[in-house]
């Protein structure tokens, strides 16, 4: 039976249509390198959380999993969207999505980490979103239009997710005596790739310049209090002197990578060029 | 006493005759009560369970608007499921029983899930077959006698209706598409029609609580009533997919302004409620896995909200 | 492992703007900061609600069924309190 929603008005997505600026074309190609990598970056992450629909703890947070999933995939294709514009060369969201390969990939390490148990999943989330949600603050003052247009919306998103995981590290960390471990030994599972997100690769730094992105060094220090805060509600201790990994940004990935390409890219790999 | 209690049952059924709502202080008669919270916590069960044949496609959907799709539409079924619990704890069920009784097996849910997803097309014909008996079986509810029950399916059937659409939307394209694209859809359309004919329910001959359900306005149509409303539908849709029912006797009979449609197998529903469906084991294995891997995260907010709430109670004194 | 249950949550929702907020279902959580986050992403997916109100089941206190009678029959006699028990002239406009 389908119902009859003569009455609704009939729904459209969303696009952003600020048009693409008037770059110098090297310019243009920086940019566009690093709108893929923001884009894989809430795509890789975006894809872990929704492995977890269907096995979440409980009813109630399987869903706040799907959520955050589902704002991370809106904001992975208003960005590869704008990628696709940037090149001009007649690509879609799901090229770029679909048909890149693991080295082609730019997130950072973090992301593309298994989701281990919520504990991990919790604590990689946290890494990610203290950096997320003050980067995107940022962002939005960006001389690129369209990405601070991406920033505005996805920062709403981003408040909202910083508040969710921050209370989960509390909860988890001055919880039960088995909660405390196990989010202990996630800090020492994905401490090492916290470092990486704010690491200047050479597209960064020459964006930096012409003020297409912020200065991640000021994002470290409110990261780095936030992280404090937290942590000290949920008597933690931030770890020091960690080693740091890195070398997603540059294609350079942990072998997790791989097998998550290859089972989101199946089907367009299997079945080339048709429509879904 | 005795009287009093006839009286009571004398005054329920008279407002259910009625159609005026029960809500959940008024009395009601104990095997109502029971009924209802079979029904509702098994219908329930069906959502969670749900999940997963869909779920397991998220990570496989074939580009980023299909991912957001139906990641949003499974995600819905964990609401529906939750619903639906709400809806069963104002009986006095608590969730945690329900979930015990269904990991131990007492519980049943909706046998259709316990067939296995093999393409994409699968998702298609999920949304579309499915969903679309689904929804059949869960409109009437929405008056159903129980009034948390009957709100809970307004809110189902609201969200219900994009999942079919989406579903058949997913069969569109594909049957306009490349050949083994259409092949896809069409081996799909084989594999689930007669498991989601069977969704309705044994033949009413063979259903022992349809009676008394119907009786209470629990349930509002017969099983056979609405399967034979699915077939009426879903015939001509198929048609228009260009997509052959896999069913050599289906018919249109003027008479009864309806098709005639070949004989179900029912040992296979049978065998298939009792635990031998392909999938029954893995099914239940998944929600019981992701139910003991959470233990330790539910313990963990309740003891740290304890904690706060004995801190702030020192603040206080 | 034997785990407690989350606590049951009664959840309210304004829809828009001048409008009550209005009972819409339950759900459980272990506190109430988290009640109020489960609410908005169970019962909010759809742009269904503008405010949150959570109250823990356990606080609600509700009439009796069995009072019915005495609490609400009493009022069916009152009707000099209804606009529509007096007689206005048609003469008389705006009343």
């Amino acid at each position: 039976m389908m119902h009859n929603h003569e009455n609704a008005p009939h729904l459209h997505e969303q696009h952003f249509n600020t048009p693409v600026q008037d770059y110098a074309p090297e310019v243009k190609q920086l940019v566009l390198e690093y709108t893929l990598q923001l884009a894989d970056t809430s795509f890789i992450l975006g894809h872990r959380l929704s492995e977890w629909c269907g096995h979440g703890p409980v009813l109630e947070q399987d869903m706040a999993l799907s959520n955050i999933a589902l704002d991370l995939i809106g904001e992975t294709r208003s960005l590869y969207q704008y990628a696709a514009e940037l090149e001009g060369k007649g690509r879609t969201e799901d090229d770029m999505a679909y048909l890149r390969d693991t080295v082609e990939y730019k997130n950072p390490l973090l992301v593309e980490q298994p989701n281990g148990d919520f504990g991990d999943t919790i604590m990689r989330q946290f890494i990610f979103d203290s950096f997320h949600f003050f980067f995107l603050k940022e962002l939005q003052n960006s001389t690129d239009h369209r990405l601070a247009a991406i920033a505005e919306k996805s920062l709403k998103e981003s408040s909202y997710h910083i508040k969710w995981s921050s209370e989960w590290v509390i909860r988890l960390g001055d919880g039960t005596e088995e909660s405390r471990k196990r989010i202990e030994k996630a800090i020492d599972n994905l401490w090492p790739f916290s470092g990486e997100l704010f690491m200047m690769t050479a597209t960064e730094k020459k964006l930096l310049e012409h003020g297409v992105i912020p200065d991640y060094s000021q994002i470290k220090n409110s990261w780095d209090a936030h992280v404090a805060k937290v942590f000290q509600e949920a008597t933690l201790a931030v770890p020091q002197n960690v080693w740091m990994q890195s070398g997603g940004k540059e294609g350079r990935h942990t072998e997790h990578l791989g097998f998550v390409l290859t089972e989101l890219q199946y089907l367009q790999r299997t079945y080339p060029g048709l429509e879904w | 006493m005795e009287e009093v209690e006839v009286n009571l049952e004398a005054q329920f059924e008279e407002k259910v005759a009625k159609d005026i709502r029960i809500e959940p202080k008024d009395w009601m008669p104990d095997a109502y009560r029971k009924t209802l919270i079979r029904q509702i916590s098994q219908h329930a069960h069906s959502e969670i369970v749900g999940m997963l044949p869909e779920g397991n496609w998220i990570t496989r959907a074939p580009s980023l608007k299909r991912k957001a799709i139906l990641l949003a539409k499974v995600q819905d079924e964990a609401g529906h499921g939750l619903y639906l619990y709400s809806a069963a704890e104002t009986l006095g069920a608590s969730r945690d029983q329900m979930i015990a009784d269904l990991h131990s097996g007492k519980a049943k849910y909706s046998s259709i899930f316990n067939y296995p997803t093999l393409s994409w097309a699968d998702i298609g014909a999920i949304g579309w077959l499915v969903d679309g008996a689904a929804i059949m079986n869960q409109v009437p509810l929405c008056r159903t006698s129980y009034g948390p029950y009957a709100r809970a399916m307004v809110r189902v059937c609201k969200e219900e209706s994009f999942h079919q659409r989406q579903g058949f939307e997913i069969m569109m394209t594909l049957c306009n598409g490349a050949p083994e694209q259409k092949k896809m859809a069409q081996e799909a359309f084989n594999r689930w029609w007669w498991p989601t004919l069977m969704m309705f329910g044994p033949k009413d001959e063979e259903s022992p609580n349809t009676e008394q359900s119907m009786r209470w306005r629990i349930k509002r149509f017969t099983n056979d009533e609405l399967r034979q409303r699915f077939v009426d539908m879903m015939v001509p849709q198929a048609e228009f997919l260009g997509l052959t029912v896999p069913d050599k006797d289906l018919t249109w009979n003027e008479a009864k302004n309806g098709y005639d449609y070949g004989q179900i197998d029912w040992d296979e529903f049978w065998s298939v409620v009792k635990g031998n469906g392909p999938c029954n084991k893995q099914r239940i294995q998944t929600r019981v896995k992701a139910d003991q891997e959470g233990a330790w995260v539910r313990e963990a907010a309740l003891a740290h909200a304890e904690k706060r709430a004995q801190r702030e109670q020192q603040k206080v004194a | 492992m034997n785990t407690k249950e989350w606590p049951l949550w009664e959840v309210f929702i304004r829809s828009k703007q001048g409008l009550d907020h209005k009972h819409v279902g339950s759900l459980h959580a272990a506190d109430a900061e988290m009640a109020v986050q489960n609410a908005r992403d169970v019962y909010t997916r759809r742009m269904e609600g503008i405010s949150i109100w959570v109250v823990e089941s356990k606080h609600i206190h509700a009439s009796n069924p069995d009072d019915a009678t005495a609490f609400y029959e009493p009022a069916n006699d009152k009707v000099y309190r209804h606009p529509t028990f007096y007689e206005v002239p048609a003469e008389i406009k705006n009343m």
